[in-house]
């Protein structure tokens, strides 16, 4: 159905869960079909030190969010801020791998992650 | 290890009972049927025992019965072509459907409406079936046909044929049935219906691909979609399909003597599924009407996950079944017949069709049951809108 790099994430999806009292959390929809992912993240030093996210979503939704997690641990949160679709669709091989209506399920993994960090930053410290 | 196919409402393998008709059809009989000499009398001959075999199966004369390229076009023909004749000779411009037709019958009634008729989808309610009080209603004096389809494609959900097709004769509306779905499962003699229009598709009940058929009751009005040569009386040109035809017959047949059994199979199958998924999956709800259904469908609903993922998941385990998920359809659109349910959106979400035929085994089903209960369990964890327990 996909490619092998989509459906290892799909199948063995790397960093999925949820955080206790995290640092920073950020959800986005997709009101196309109704999707949803959610973005827990724990910061020091300005770093992402652990991220786990939960999603409810077609295959590629969930291969995108697994991928966008090991993207973004272990940056600082500026250049986790930078991540993009492009990035993600990248690490699964690509535009052509990924059917053209399956697009915007890499646009809410970079959404969630975008208010998980604005999230962050609001919090009194 | 097999696939464990359980998407028989999409299509169904060639039975090789049938397919051992049709070969000869290909290359040794391979006559054009409008030919006049010997190889194109036999396969005249061949075509015309079909017409015979589907005539037997629907009760109905031979010479009603037009063969063609299927169910998508055999709606767009009878629903285009006397909607439009009946606005020309009577001025009649008001059509009926439901809510829940399969897309070749709801699209052909958007493109009439935009040419200008008054289309009324009915509603069908929560449990996937339309009231004949709405369909009297719906009759005015400006109707000229109502189509309803005689059992859904997604929940299964069985249309009381029988009595609108009555209500329309009252009020000398015609009426056109997809009977697509039904074939393999329900009495299809027209008679018995009552109704003036019925469409087939061979592919649904282990005949080939690409032939279908339609009943017209004779006296009933119909003009050419396609023009051309004479063939089925100038009512469809272009070249027989002779093999198809001959496999649409024999398919035909075997489904009027083995209907019985395979009824009573099917039942036996969906039923343990049905019951097995719902003991071991919390938080399934079944969609449509549990009784008025075709013996061979279960559709559920699983909530906090979504169909696209449920099924690739089955996928790997070389289990093939269908949802109504907005995901995993082109356009992104969630299935319209769960939505007309007047269910929560979610429903159509994390819905699953499975459609047995007469080739599963207890064992596919006790297989289904043991193999989707993880997957959910999986996919509720990684789920953001699961309840905590799932977690
Ligand atoms: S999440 Fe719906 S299409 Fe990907």
């Amino acid at each position: 159905m996909y490619n092998k790099q989509i459906m290892d994430h799909f199948q063995n999806p790397r960093n999925q869960g949820s955080l206790e009292r995290p640092d920073g959390e950020g959800e986005a929809g997709n009101p196309v079909c109704g999707d949803m992912m959610h973005i827990y993240l724990r910061v020091k030093d300005n770093k992402i030190t652990d991220i786990k996210f939960q999603t409810l979503g077609c295959g590629v939704a969930i291969a995108t969010s697994s991928v966008l997690t090991t993207l973004a641990k272990g940056k600082t949160l500026e250049e986790a801020a930078k991540i993009t679709k492009m990035d993600i669709i990248n690490q699964l091989g690509g535009k052509d791998q990924i059917p053209p209506q399956k697009f915007h399920c890499s646009i809410i993994a970079e959404e969630a992650l975008g208010k998980a960090i604005a999230d962050y930053r609001q919090k009194p410290k | 290890m097999k696939t464990i196919y359980l998407d028989h409402a999409a299509t169904t393998p060639v039975d090789s009972r049938v397919l051992k008709k049709m070969l000869p059809y290909f290359q040794d009989q391979f006559g054009n049927a409008s030919s006049v000499h010997r190889l194109g009398q036999e396969a005249s001959q061949a075509v015309e025992g079909a017409r015979e075999q589907a005539a037997g199966f629907l009760g109905a004369k031979p010479e009603e019965i037009i063969f063609n390229s299927g169910a998508t076009e055999g709606n767009n023909t009878v629903i285009k072509t006397v909607a439009r004749l009946l606005k020309k000779q009577k001025g009649l411009n008001h059509l009926i459907t439901s809510a829940i037709e399969h897309h070749c019958v709801l699209e052909t009634m958007q493109s009439l409406e935009k040419e200008g008729f008054k289309v009324t989808y009915l509603p069908v309610g929560q449990q996937g079936i339309v009231s004949p009080e709405d369909f009297r209603q719906a009759l005015t004096p400006q109707t000229s046909l109502a189509s309803i389809m005689y059992a859904n494609n997604e929940i299964g959900t069985i249309q009381p044929i029988a009595e609108l097709a009555r209500l329309a004769k009252e009020r000398r509306v015609l009426f056109h049935t997809d009977a697509v779905q039904a074939a393999n499962y329900l009495d299809c003699r027209v008679n018995q219906l009552g109704v003036d229009y019925l469409t087939l598709s061979a592919h649904k009940f282990y005949g080939p691909k690409g032939v279908g058929l339609i009943y017209r009751r004779t006296g009933a009005p119909l003009t050419p979609y396609l023009h051309g040569g004479a063939q089925e009386n100038h009512l469809r040109a272009g070249t027989l399909n002779v093999p198809g035809i001959v496999g649409l017959g024999e398919a035909i047949a075997l489904t009027r003597s083995e209907q019985a059994q395979r009824s009573k199979q099917a039942g036996r199958l969906s039923t343990r599924l049905r019951v097995g998924l719902t003991e071991k999956i919390p938080d399934l709800l079944i969609n449509g009407d549990t009784k008025r259904r075709l013996p061979n469908n279960v559709n559920i609903t699983i909530k906090y996950v979504e169909g696209e993922s449920l099924l690739i998941s089955l996928d790997l385990k070389q289990i093939a079944v269908s949802t109504g998920s907005a995901c995993s359809s082109g356009s992104l659109q969630p299935s319209h017949v769960i939505l007309a349910l007047g269910v929560p959106k979610e429903f159509s979400h994390g819905s699953l069709r499975f459609t047995v035929g007469q080739d599963n085994t207890l064992d596919d089903i006790e297989t289904v049951i043991k193999d989707l209960p993880p997957i959910v369990s999986r996919l509720r964890k990684m789920s953001p809108t699961a309840p905590a327990k799932y977690h």
